[in-house]
């Protein structure tokens, strides 16, 4: 069954060179999860598209479902172009990793509004904020958001709240020093009370982090801990 | 399991292998060259040996050349001083359509895209700088594409190059030649106001 015309919005999350001038584009929409849509001419300099359908832009989209596989764009219109991160190189490798994952972890016509919307606000943060830390904490929620919020109270193992010294990926939480023989990355304190901050509704407190040591090792756990959910490695991540 | 006889199996996969076709493509290209005369494929597999063999990349900018240096770096006739930055080859044949421009190239041959784990390392930017470092460069233009990954390469040299103490400027990007303004989305008019010039 084909729906025809439709309208939503949506934000731009790769796209594919197709034959000489088109473009497949996927976007993560409100109402209709991902969706993968031709975009006719869109690569010729005269497009009525213009650069609306470069990844990270928030756009409302007219799209046409036909018998084929893909939808194609009828129309679309900026919600949000984010140009910061469009066009500084710092601001966009940070912006990708975010893409990928949701690309990787959202499913074909299935809607999510909570990932969408997390999505077009933390884009928003980072075109705005311009801290890398807009991505790890992204990261996290979006985890905890999948139903593997990480626990970082007490020991997954023995429930010991003390020194706990190492983070198990596996069992998803901190791990005591006397437990961590049995497995688990090292993880500081700072890194931990940080992570706090981010799950525990104090991302404003987190944001204002000065990027560090710190930072640095948040990230790090974050792009792993999500490689590990999805089983898979994030491309983006390398340019990190 | 294939449902091909083998040898038609590894045309299709093969031809799978380039960009932009995708197995449907793949499976149409190879069921063409089936039907096509004999000489007609042969002489498609020779172009490709031959230009495998004759075709290399200059040694100074990366331009595609059959000798040593690149007709463009080889010709006196041309300001060494300038030298425009771009993605492919082929981008240097659109810039020379235009007869607007007497520098020299450098192609950085990609652009810089994350989602395809392609950095900087993949791309010919140490070289860029060794040029810039050892001729009398005074200008880089910066004609990657006007998108995501060509802006984020253009940031990318920008920052780097510009300690150097070499002039950095981007192809101005703005509205069509032909078109009308009420098409225009926000970023390309964005671009156009700030790149408007004294009439
Ligand atoms: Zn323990
Ligand atoms: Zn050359």
């Amino acid at each position: 069954m084909s729906r025809g015309q439709y309208r939503d919005e949506g934000v731009v999350l790769r796209t594919y060179k197709l034959g000489e001038a088109d473009r497949i584009i996927v976007f993560m929409t409100k109402a209709h999860g991902k969706v993968r849509a031709v975009a006719k001419g869109v690569r010729k300099t005269k497009s009525k598209f213009g650069a609306r359908l470069e990844p990270a832009s928030q756009v409302l989209l007219a799209l046409y479902e036909g018998k084929g596989e893909l939808h194609t764009v009828t129309d679309a219109e900026i919600i949000a172009a984010n140009r910061d991160i469009r066009e500084g190189y710092n601001l966009f490798v940070h912006a990708a990793p975010m893409l990928e994952a949701v690309d990787q972890m959202a499913q074909d016509h299935e809607p999510d509004v909570a990932v969408y919307l997390m999505l077009t606000r933390a884009l928003a943060t980072l075109n705005d904020r311009r801290t890398p830390l807009v991505t790890t904490a992204f990261f996290w929620k979006l985890l905890a958001y999948s139903g593997v919020e990480p626990r970082l109270d007490s020991c997954v193992r023995c429930d010991a709240a003390e020194s706990l010294s190492a983070f198990d990926f596996q069992s998803g939480g901190a791990v005591c020093t006397n437990c961590s023989y049995g497995g688990g990355v090292p993880i500081s304190s700072e890194a931990l009370d940080l992570m706090r901050q981010i799950l525990g509704g104090h991302l404003n407190q987190a944001l204002a982090q000065t990027v560090g040591e710190t930072t640095a090792e948040v990230e790090r756990l974050a792009i792993a801990a999500i490689e590990h959910h999805i089983e898979r490695r994030l491309r983006s991540t390398t340019l990190l | 399991m294939s449902v091909y006889t083998e040898p038609l199996q590894a045309l299709i996969d093969e031809l799978n292998r380039l960009p932009g076709i995708g197995p449907k493509s793949a499976q149409r290209i190879a069921f063409h060259l089936l039907k096509i005369p004999k000489e007609d494929a042969a002489r498609l597999a020779e172009s490709i040996v031959v230009a495998k063999d004759r075709v290399h990349w200059c040694r100074v900018c990366f331009n595609v050349c059959d000798s040593d240096t690149c007709q463009f770096c080889a010709d006196d006739g041309r300001d060494g001083r300038v030298v425009c930055v771009v993605e492919e080859a082929r981008d240097i044949v659109a810039i020379e359509r235009s007869g607007a421009f007497k520098g020299r190239y450098h192609v950085l041959q990609g652009a810089i895209s994350p989602i395809e784990g392609i950095g900087p390392e993949q791309l010919r930017v140490r070289e860029l700088v060794k040029r810039l470092e050892d001729d009398a460069i005074t200008e880089l233009i910066l004609a990657t594409n006007p998108n995501v990954e060509g802006d984020a390469t253009a940031s990318y040299l920008a920052r780097l190059i510009k300690p150097i103490g070499v002039r950095v400027t981007r192809l101005a990007s703005g509205l069509p030649q032909g078109g009308d303004l009420e098409f225009a989305d926000e970023v390309t008019l964005g671009h156009a106001l700030e790149g408007r010039r004294e009439l």
